[in-house]
């Protein structure tokens, strides 16, 4: 059974469309990004998931039963961008009441040490960082223990250190089976948290695979090597070679055919410390969500 | 699967009884209240300095009212005026925890929005219970209020249950504002009801066309129920109609907005 289903969902608030068709289906014990820009619908899409908010059309099924159903058995658990606490309880206070809305539940002191708050356990919530608030947050959807977590923005506000940490407990706990979908727009944490990776543009999934294939879809690769006095023309005149930049004595050149490239650059040019690197998942993301591409989002690019 | 239980038993988990009521949650939201020191002075002291300053002057203490003294019969008004400020209050919290965010994060537990209601109402009945029990004791601690036993529990407990009237409109105006000035806003409004319904000066003591204006007023009904124990006489049957009509409108308000919120997205 797919833990999230759904069926060409779209969600039009007035006249502006933020949900345009999306078909997602993610398995148990998956662990999704949905990366998209501000404005994609990433939040729309999490709101209908969570059962917030209502498809215009559509189908959404969580385990099988429509998203207030799961909710009310505790089957899923969300950690929201901001706000949703009250400022004054305490961070024990705040999960204790939590945990006595659902039918089943962890026990509090576990899932405040999980969650690495048991030290504060008496402070204020009001008295808490951002950081320590969204450990809170995070205390609160692990005590009904659901099969299914959704993070939307789970790390905005965090500091480095405090990203590594919180996404280090996440991992942990995905490790063990819960399916976890997050929002983000950060990108190196989708690269390296998740299992796939959902691009969302303009209300539509543009492209949906791991990180590698999303970053496959983007053709060419990167080759950089040292070239004293480069000559512009001449290293056009390489056959394969789309794009070149000269950088001092560093020359960039992106091409669908670096191999062939960079034989012609070993053998008849002085270049020498050659690299051959794949664009990044950022390239990946501005020339899959950019405006260039949603002129043909209909022609949808899928890895799988 | 999830880490502690399987995903077959996780499917076939029940729903919370009661929709998620619990007294957990009644309590915690009780030392919320504790903990607001504006709530407290306004729904708890404020009726005590009421009633000191306009209550209790040596003239009222010596006249009779019915079955006690006319410091009783001021008695009952304050805490009556205590007691529907609590409950007002009390409704409109959900306008601050709508702001806040925590309304929607409720939204992704099992709490259903009844139980949520439930709890408010019973939060806001424990601050109005305060706030009589606070008039109550004052004017028994100071000796200056004077009725028969029973009638110091039976119009006290008349005046409990019926501030929930204002309970209602509370939770109205809560999902109506979304703003933090609610407070404000509830604290003219029942200003402007406790004048004019009679709480400081009894309505018959208003001059002809006013006495009339005022028995449309949402608090007369209730003010002069309240101390009809007290007073005694005629029983007018306007006073119950007054109380139902508006407690129909603010419950009718309250769903209608309850219901917008909810479905709301």
């Amino acid at each position: 059974m797919s833990a999230v289903q759904l069926c060409d969902v779209h969600k039009s608030f007035g006249s502006v469309e933020a949900v345009r068709g999306v078909d997602l289906t993610v398995r148990p014990g998956e662990v999704v990004a949905f990366l998209g820009p501000n404005g994609a619908g990433k939040t729309s899409t999490i709101d209908i998931v969570l059962g917030l908010s209502r498809p215009t059309s559509g189908e959404v099924k969580v385990y099988g039963m429509t998203p207030r159903r799961a909710i009310s058995k505790g089957l899923v658990s969300a950690v929201m961008q901001t706000g949703g606490l009250l400022k004054d309880l305490t961070v024990a206070e705040t999960v204790q009441y939590t945990s006595k809305l659902f039918a089943v539940s962890r026990p509090v002191g576990e899932v405040l040490e999980r969650a690495g708050i048991a030290s504060i356990a008496g402070r204020l919530v009001g008295k808490c960082s951002g950081g320590e608030q969204q450990r809170l947050r995070f205390a609160m959807a692990l005590i009904p223990d659901p099969a299914l977590l959704l993070l939307d923005e789970p790390t905005q506000g965090m500091d480095v250190e405090g990203r590594r940490d919180f996404w280090q407990v996440i991992r942990e706990d995905a490790a063990l089976g819960r399916t976890v979908v997050f929002a983000t727009h950060y990108l190196e944490e989708a690269d390296a948290y998740a299992d796939r990776v959902v691009l969302i543009s303009k209300g539509r999934i543009v492209a949906d695979g791991t990180a590698t294939e999303v970053k496959a879809l983007v053709s060419g690769r990167i080759i950089r090597a040292t070239l004293p006095r480069a000559v512009e023309v001449s290293l056009r005149a390489i056959p394969g070679v789309d794009e070149i930049e000269i950088r001092g004595e560093t020359v960039l050149i992106h091409s669908n055919d670096t191999d062939a490239v960079a034989r012609v650059l070993l053998n008849e040019t002085a270049a020498h410390d050659l690299e051959i690197t794949s664009r990044g998942l950022e390239d990946a993301f501005i020339a899959l969500t950019g405006d260039a591409a949603n002129e043909s989002t209909d022609d949808r690019k899928t890895a799988k | 699967m999830t880490p502690q239980s399987s995903l077959a038993e996780a499917l076939e988990r029940k729903r919370p009884p009661m929709g998620g009521f619990s007294l957990t949650a009644l309590r915690l939201e009780v030392r919320r209240l504790l903990r607001n020191p504006r709530t407290m002075i306004l729904a708890i002291a404020m009726p005590v300095i009421f009633f000191q300053a306009f209550g209790r002057n040596s003239a009222y203490v010596h006249q009779s009212a019915g079955r006690g003294n006319v410091t009783a019969f001021a008695m009952i008004s304050v805490a009556l005026f205590g007691a529907v400020f609590a409950t007002a209050t009390g409704g409109a919290m959900v306008s601050i925890e709508r702001t806040l965010g925590w309304s929607r994060q409720l939204r992704v537990t099992p709490l259903s929005p009844t139980a949520y209601i439930a709890i408010k109402m019973l939060t806001s009945l424990s601050l109005a219970a305060g706030a009589v029990g606070a008039v109550y004791l004052f004017g028994a601690a100071t000796g200056s209020a004077s009725m028969p036993a029973d009638l110091w529990i039976i119009t006290g407990v008349c005046v409990w249950i019926g501030s929930l009237l204002f309970s209602a409109l509370g939770l109205f105006i809560g999902y109506l504002l979304p703003s933090e000035n609610v407070t404000q806003i509830i604290s003219v409004l029942l200003m402007v009801c406790s004048f004019a319904g009679g709480l400081f000066i009894p309505v018959s003591h208003f001059p002809h066309t006013y006495a009339t204006l005022a028995k449309f007023t949402p608090l007369y009904g209730l003010n002069e129920l309240v101390h009809y124990p007290l007073v005694g006489g005629r029983f007018e049957w306007v006073w119950a109609l007054n109380l139902a009509v508006w407690l129909g409108v603010f419950v009718l308000g309250a769903v209608w907005q309850f219901r917008r919120d909810t479905a709301r997205v």
